[in-house]
């Protein structure tokens, strides 16, 4: 395992070119383009303001900044780097700013959600979307970046709009049978549409892409409800994560329950092993303090760990959630499969410091990481069973089926990774802490 | 208390017989002041006056006293009849009589008396004991009034608390209902609220965006140095309603290749499923045929059920493989064949496991009988082997262990050593036989001794018996009557006397030895042997013995303590030998 020199950032804006090629960085108000394997800058722009928000278009021509102070969006080209547009929504303001997936419009959602603002660059045509609902995840593009789905809310009831993405044509409107929607999600192969009530109601309904209803689930009632929701990248499962401290899992043809996954505090599973993080920090003696130590020279302060596999039946450390408080840390926030559909990682947030892992062939748990700070960041690489992580502290955390390592950022000076993500090959990783970023290059690892 | 009663019951019937009995002859004489004092006191008449005033009967009033008497005695039922002699003097025995049945009276009445006294006492205590409990019960019943009216109150009280929580359960539950109420209404309040929130929220973001239009914001605006193409590099198409219908054909066309894909999947799947269905029915359909084999043997229904369902089945089979494109009516025959194969393997399975049980049981008990024996052999051999084995790992482990803790140069020194070690073992363990061996001779010869003391006291006594023996011929052949006795003795020498004895001993201790004497003597003679010699025979060959040992009588004469040293040894050997038959056992 290689790790770059690190780079500077600011806001947490870096991103791989989806095709892989290169690296976008924002540092203040300048945009760096890198080559992904040299990381020499290729291109250097500078915007308006300083970015809030970036992002590559899907072709990776552009690079679209925004600037929601200013409600100014800058839009960059790499094959014409005098190339510029830059778009002002004027008085009314922006709150968010994305590409439509062809890479030629940009979509920004105006404050008070009053309205989407559909640009193009083809055209320099403008078109409005009114009444989209300001939610959790009120907009969602199919894998294949035909069809847009779009929560809207009107006369107090929620409706759902499909559009064609080629020419914003309105192809679906019907309305949700959700109280309160908050949010929806197309299924990977962008026929099926889940969509999920607030917390208040456990409820996810599933409509076909004509807005036919194909299903309905509701797990309990009185009672907070969903709080995630993912889909398999075969689309073949839907896991659904709640305020009870389960993960449902539902079957793609009866879109009943095949399985859940409770998160138990103590764990007797005899099949799941127990990885359980342990700090040692180096004994430090007086001889030992040599030219050997001081050349690792930041090993010196940064305490060293490693996984030790902990007899079952174990506890899990337990946070206990504040009850008068509106979104109580407890429940399964986050999940996400592995690329192969085999594993399903989770994280329960009244066990922050554990990282739960779930074998989707047998339905049963598999592994669980037990950190010694609350989990951060959770990413799968794209191509094989392969989990990163990170707790906010100078070590990323690899998971695999084979074992589980901790490594630390050999970098001077001390380098927090706050989150990571998986370059499109998975051949490398990019750490990201507050001000900075570090590339991490696995090909090493790979060959062994 | 019944108990008690009887003894005194008995005596009186008794009592009565006797009393009429000596009725008829009842007189009574007052003479006996004794009588009259008892029947005074039994009467209860005061002492005082009888004994202050001069006597009851004098000289002058007996015929006055003779006449009260009868009158009393009439009174008291005793027919005191005819107390007045003819002679004018009281004849003694109906007076003796009627004391005596005074007497009589007199005793029954005491001891009456004291039965009712005893049973007054009694009646006494009952009553006192009687009276105790009754204070007792008296005490225990108020105590459980107490009692009772205490729970009575508990009672009273918790019914109190009771009412009360009745009460206040109720208000709690107005209280809730008026609290659900309050919420229901809040709901639909704060429901209203939000819509109206939301209505109005709308209307100002419509207003807005009304506004936003009329202004024509001129911020809003966007600048792009030149147009960039489509990605897909076509032109944009005006929307038209071609446009609309071409969307939706691309939507259901979607729509479709993917519940195609769904379908081509879950054939896939199907396909697999009867596959691997077909795979298990061809197995259970092998499996099934040798057993039929077998079965055939066994009751013709079952074979003949058999035959049926597999005849159906091939039927089934054909039609199933015509039958594998359109599955729905297929599938239901395929199901049923499947079930019934199932069901058929399940009890041939059953069927299997209860001969197996059956045949297990059998051979166990079979085995059982025949080799336990073996068994216990062979499981000694084995243990033998595993100790040994056993004894080779440990040997092997304490090898390896010593071999890993020495260092490398003392390794051939542990080696050496560890020679040494062994050839003193080995030199030990062959002293230990050779003591061992020894130790063994030692006791066999302190046997073979003690065995020799043995007999040498065997032989003194004999020998003292002999003595005795001799002394006492001796002493009898002083007396005539031995000569008599001994007349057919060769001329009996003072030492030979002593030969009498051991001739008879000869007799009784070894009769074979005379048996076969006699056997050889008297084969010769006569062809008809005879088992048992007669006592005549045996006088005969005891006659014949003293000739033949005549002179080895002579000889043994002085010689006598010799012989017997000589059988002594010979009787030694003898046991010797058998001695050196029983050592090597």
């Amino acid at each position: 395992m290689n790790f770059s020199e690190v780079l500077k950032q600011s806001n947490q804006l870096c991103k791989v070119s989806p095709d892989g090629k290169y690296l976008a960085t924002c540092v203040q108000y300048r945009l760096v383009v890198r080559d992904i394997n040299t990381l020499q800058i290729l291109h250097l722009y500078t915007c308006l303001d300083q970015v809030m928000h970036m992002e590559w278009s899907s072709d990776s021509l552009f690079i679209l900044c925004a600037m929601y102070k200013r409600g100014l969006v800058q839009v960059w080209s790499l094959e014409q780097p005098d190339w510029h547009c830059k778009i002002d929504e004027g008085s009314i303001g922006l709150v968010s700013s994305r590409w439509s997936p062809d890479g030629r419009h940009i979509l920004n959602t105006t404050e008070f959600n009053l309205r989407i603002t559909v640009w193009s660059l083809c055209t320099k045509s403008v078109s409005y979307i009114k009444y989209p609902k300001a939610c959790q995840k009120g907009m969602d593009f199919t894998a294949d970046g035909r069809y847009m789905a779009l929560a809207e809310r009107r006369e107090c009831k929620d409706y759902i709009s499909v559009f064609v993405c080629d020419d914003w044509h309105l192809l679906r409107h019907f309305e949700s049978e959700t109280q309160d929607l908050a949010g929806l999600e197309w299924s990977p192969n962008g026929c099926v549409l889940a969509v999920w009530d607030n917390c208040l109601e456990y409820k996810i309904l599933l409509y076909s892409l004509d807005g036919r209803l194909l299903s309905s689930y509701s797990a309990y009632e009185w009672s907070l409800g969903i709080k995630s929701v993912s889909w398999s990248p075969s689309s073949q499962f839907l896991a659904v994560g709640s305020f009870d401290e389960k993960v449902r899992i539902l079957n793609h043809i009866t879109w009943k329950k095949i399985t859940e996954f409770e998160h138990p505090a103590t764990i007797v599973n005899t099949k799941a092993v127990v990885f359980k993080e342990v700090e040692k920090r180096p004994v430090v003696g007086s001889e030992d303090l040599s030219i050997h130590q001081l050349t690792m020279d930041n090993s010196l302060f940064s305490t060293q760990s490693k996984y030790e596999i902990t007899q079952l039946p174990t506890q899990v450390p337990v946070i206990k959630p504040d009850p008068d408080r509106a979104n109580p840390k407890i429940g399964v926030s986050a999940m996400a499969f592995s690329a192969d559909n085999r594993y399903l990682a989770t994280k329960n947030d009244n066990m922050p410091q554990s990282l739960w892992v779930w074998d989707m062939q047998r339905l049963g748990l598999l592994a669980v990481l037990e950190q010694t700070a609350p989990v951060r960041c959770f990413v799968w690489d794209p191509r094989r069973p392969r989990l990163a992580l990170c707790t906010g502290n100078t070590k990323v955390y690899l998971w695999s089926p084979a074992g589980c390592v901790s490594v630390n950022v050999p970098v001077e000076g001390s380098f927090q990774v706050q989150s990571l993500f998986w370059h499109c090959s998975g051949s490398s990783l990019i750490l990201l802490s507050k001000e900075q970023l570090c590339l991490c290059y696995m090909e090493a690892e790979e060959e062994k | 208390m019944g108990d008690w009663w009887t003894p005194t019951m008995m005596p009186d019937p008794s009592l009565d017989t006797k009393e009429l009995s000596s009725i008829s002859g009842i007189s009574m004489s007052p003479s006996r002041r004794n009588s009259h004092h008892s029947l005074h006191s039994t009467m209860a008449l005061p002492k005082t006056s009888y004994s202050v005033l001069s006597a009851f009967c004098t000289e002058e009033n007996i015929s006055q006293c003779i006449a009260y008497i009868s009158q009393e005695v009439c009174s008291l039922g005793l027919t005191g009849v005819s107390l007045e002699c003819k002679s004018g003097g009281l004849s003694a025995v109906p007076v003796l009589n009627l004391l005596y049945e005074v007497l009589q009276l007199q005793r029954r009445a005491q001891r009456a008396l004291h039965e009712l006294e005893s049973q007054q006492l009694k009646n006494g205590s009952d009553l006192e004991h009687l009276q105790h409990s009754n204070c007792r019960l008296k005490d225990q019943l108020e105590h459980t009034r107490r009692e009772n009216s205490g729970l009575h109150e508990g009672e009273r009280q918790l019914q109190l608390k009771i009412k009360t929580l009745q009460n206040c359960l109720k208000s709690e539950k107005e209280e809730v209902q008026k609290l659900q109420s309050i919420i229901s209404s809040r709901a639909t309040q704060y429901n209203h609220d939000t819509k109206r929130k939301e209505r109005e929220c709308s209307k100002l973001k419509e207003r807005l965006n009304q506004l936003l239009v009329d202004k024509r914001d001129k911020k809003l605006a966007i600048e792009v140095s030149n147009y960039v193409g489509r990605s897909d590099g076509k032109r944009s198409l005006w929307k038209t309603g071609k446009m609309e219908a071409r969307h939706e054909g691309e939507m259901y066309r979607a729509l479709l290749s993917d519940y195609e894909t769904r379908q081509r999947s879950l054939m896939l799947e199907n396909s697999e499923l009867k596959k691997v269905l077909q795979h298990m029915k061809k197995d259970m359909i092998a499996i099934l045929s040798p057993k039929k084999l077998c079965v055939k043997m066994e009751p013709a229904d079952d074979s003949l059920e058999q035959a049926g369902s597999e005849g159906e089945e091939e039927t089934a089979d054909s039609s199933r493989e015509t039958l594998e494109q359109s599955c729905e009516q297929a599938r239901e025959q395929l199901t049923n064949s499947i079930r019934l194969q199932w069901r058929k393997l399940k009890s041939h399975m059953e069927r299997l496991d209860s001969q197996v049980s059956l045949v297990a049981c059998q051979e166990r008990e079979a085995e059982e009988l025949m080799s336990r024996k073996e068994h216990e052999e062979e499981m000694q051999r084995i243990r033998l082997e595993l100790q040994q084995c056993k004894e080779f790992i440990h040997m092997q482990q304490q090898l390896l262990q010593q071999q890993l803790s020495a260092p490398c140069d003392d390794e051939t020194a542990a080696l050496l050593n560890d020679c040494y070690t062994l050839e003193e073992k080995e030199r030990l363990k062959e002293e230990w036989r050779l003591f061992n061996e020894q130790k063994r001779n030692f006791e066999r010869e302190r046997k073979n001794f003690t065995e020799a003391a043995i007999r040498l006291g065997h032989e003194r006594k004999t020998f003292e018996e002999d003595r005795a023996a001799w002394l006492k011929t001796q002493f009898l052949n002083m007396t005539p009557f031995v000569d008599r006795k001994r007349p057919a003795l060769p001329e009996p020498h003072s030492a030979l006397s002593v030969s009498t004895e051991p001739e008879a001993k000869l007799q009784s201790t070894p009769p074979l030895l005379t048996k076969s004497l006699s056997y050889t003597v008297f084969s010769t003679p006569k062809a008809a042997p005879v088992k048992m010699p007669s006592t005549a025979d045996l006088y005969r060959t005891l006659q014949l013995i003293p000739e033949s040992r005549g002179h080895g009588k002579c000889q043994s004469g002085e010689m006598l303590p010799k012989s017997r040293l000589r059988s002594c040894s010979t009787d030694c050997s003898v046991i010797s030998l058998v001695r050196d038959e029983n050592s090597p056992i």
